[in-house]
């Protein structure tokens, strides 16, 4: 299925008009001007498919779960299709010897132009061998799939930041993409998993304007995850009266008060949950009632738990105990040896006598 | 250590260590100065001294008759910031929530958009009064270092909370971080710095008001 993107869509009973409305759709949520929908739609229109390869790592699946999900109805799933996703160990038919074969074929047709996606996190314990595809460690793939990638999209906390497999002890020495690869451009797109129009909308960026979007210092596209989910929280009123859930399932939470309380992570979360919601726009975790957990920043998991508030100790006072009862021996000492300091001075007191002012 | 490391740190290993600290010092500082104690004064009362230690732990907070116009803005400056620590430390909710997981006490707070207002009061009286102690050549004359490091500890966590709440200049998250830290630091300095009054003040009236009765002095 080669050829221009138009070509396809139009095969498959998209009309222009839906097309540029996901165009312009696109372009305003990524808060580029109204003229970048038009260009976006000219170009994607006659993008040729770019390849993709998509590799998984330490990763639980979630984040290519997540893709598919959105794929059926919408035109972000169709977008999807017009990608040449010529390796995706879930999604392919292929298998073994075939699977690997694809994969370095396209890398070699491809040098240097196709877009390498990664999902999972790499392990570097014990020379890697926590996780092997192909008799190879992920480290081995990862290397030699950047070599010839024009941009890296590190899908997923755990590509981006090591996520899970990185929380704390890390028994296998997991580490991000961008740990790893220093010489390519690498956009992050963390989340537990990701919002599957921000990948969508960074690909299109990419075949739009041939370059990665302007990224945060996380290297995360700005336009996704520039604002917290606690400043676009529809719940946000509320955190602002002091209004506040307790429970789970008391009156403040039957009447959708603020989570704060609760140990919602929104105020240190940067993502889009909050505006571009989950599955076609149905919920998300706050409007289900549960807080954010902070799944879209690094290292979210070992951040103090999840059901407390950002307020809270992170941690048991540990010394806590044992400065108490230091602070008052120290302070029983001192006073012991100012009551020692008082009794000598009064023992070397000597009294003056009428005798001694006559001297 | 990116910034959510960093806030973390923060609320646990930074917390415990600040809080241990505030601890040890305000038990130490506390055992030291109530066991000096004072010789006995043998003599008859001149006045029944009564309730006189606790009549002067509230008459201390009013201002001597003619000392509120000459210096106006020590007195009227003084109440404005401490009734504004009071509600911004205890009357804004996560700081009510953080109380509550450290010592199990808890009580409504009041909504945050208030609690910022009275920072921002907090904050305009805290720099009156600096300025007041630069301009007037008395003040500046008796001030010392500790007057100015107590001033600059207990004015960091207002502004960098306040900046937190409205956004400014850094990301939320590195600025709550921030703003826990200058916290920490007042609580570990609190101690051994004049800044102790807050144990201190009502105990120590309450002796010179009762002295005084003693001696027939009663207020």
């Amino acid at each position: 299925m080669q050829g221009p993107l138009i070509d396809t869509l139009v095969r498959q009973g998209v009309s222009r008009r839906t097309f540029l409305k996901y165009c312009a759709t696109l372009a305003s949520m990524m808060a580029l001007p109204p003229t970048a929908g038009r260009a976006m739609a000219d170009a994607l229109a006659a993008a040729r498919r770019p390849s993709v390869i998509w590799l998984p790592f330490q990763e639980c699946t979630g984040c290519t779960e997540s893709i598919t999900r959105s794929h059926s109805p919408t035109i972000e799933g169709m977008i999807f299709d017009m990608i040449s996703l010529d390796y995706q160990e879930t999604l392919m038919a292929a298998a073994g010897f075939q699977a690997e074969e694809a994969r370095h074929q396209a890398m070699k047709e491809n040098a240097g132009k196709y877009l390498l996606v990664v999902d999972g996190s790499i392990p570097l314990g014990q020379d890697g061998v926590f996780s092997c595809t192909a008799g190879r460690t992920n480290l081995e793939t990862l290397k030699e799939a950047a070599a010839g990638a024009a941009a890296i999209v590190a899908m997923g906390s755990c590509a981006s930041f090591g996520g899970i497999p990185r929380a704390n002890p890390n028994p296998t020495g997991a580490v991000s993409v961008s740990d790893i690869i220093k010489d390519k451009p690498i956009v992050n797109i963390p989340g537990c998993p990701p919002i599957p129009v921000v990948m969508t909308g960074v690909l299109a960026h990419y075949l739009t304007f041939g370059k990665l979007p302007e990224l945060d210092d996380k290297g995360r596209p700005k336009s996704f995850y520039g604002e917290t989910i606690h400043d676009r929280c529809y719940r946000r009123p509320f955190y602002d009266q002091g209004k506040f859930a307790k429970t789970f399932d008391d009156e403040g939470a039957r009447n959708g008060w603020c989570l704060f309380e609760l140990g919602c992570k929104g105020p240190v979360t940067h993502n889009a949950c909050a505006t571009t919601k989950w599955n076609g726009g149905t919920s998300w975790p706050v409007e289900s009632g549960h807080g954010c957990l902070g799944c879209s920043e690094p290292d979210f998991w070992d951040a103090g738990g999840f059901y407390k508030a950002l307020s809270m100790p992170a941690d048991p006072l540990k010394f806590v105990a044992v400065a108490a009862v230091a602070g008052a021996a120290v302070g029983v000492g001192v006073s012991l040896a100012n009551r020692a300091k008082k009794g000598a001075a009064k023992a070397a007191h000597e009294t003056t006598t009428l005798a001694d002012l006559e001297k | 250590m990116n910034d959510l490391q960093f806030l973390t740190w923060v609320r646990g290993t930074g917390l415990n260590i600040a809080v241990s600290i505030f601890l040890l010092g305000v038990l130490w500082r506390l055992f030291e100065i109530y066991s000096l104690g004072r010789k006995k004064d043998l003599s008859a009362p001149r006045h029944a001294s009564g309730a006189s230690g606790l009549h002067t732990v509230f008459r201390r907070s009013l201002p001597p008759p003619g000392m509120l116009k000459r210096s106006p803005i020590s007195y009227i400056g003084g109440y404005i910031f401490h009734i504004g620590l009071f509600i911004v430390v205890f009357l804004f909710a996560p700081h009510i929530l953080l109380i509550k997981s450290l010592t199990g006490l808890s009580w409504p707070g009041l909504p945050s958009q208030f609690v910022g207002l009275a920072a921002v009061v907090t904050m305009a009286a805290m720099i009156v009064v600096l300025f007041d102690r630069i301009n007037k050549p008395v003040k500046r004359f008796l001030s010392t270092f500790e007057d100015w490091f107590t001033w600059a500890v207990t004015f960091l966590p207002v502004l960098t909370g306040w900046m937190a709440f409205e956004h400014m200049l850094l990301p939320y998250t590195t600025m709550l971080a921030l703003h826990i830290l200058s916290v920490q630091l007042l609580l570990v300095v609190l101690p051994f710095t004049k800044l102790f009054h807050v144990f201190t003040l009502f105990g120590s009236r309450w002796y010179n008001g009762r002295v005084n009765g003693h001696k027939g002095v009663p207020v």
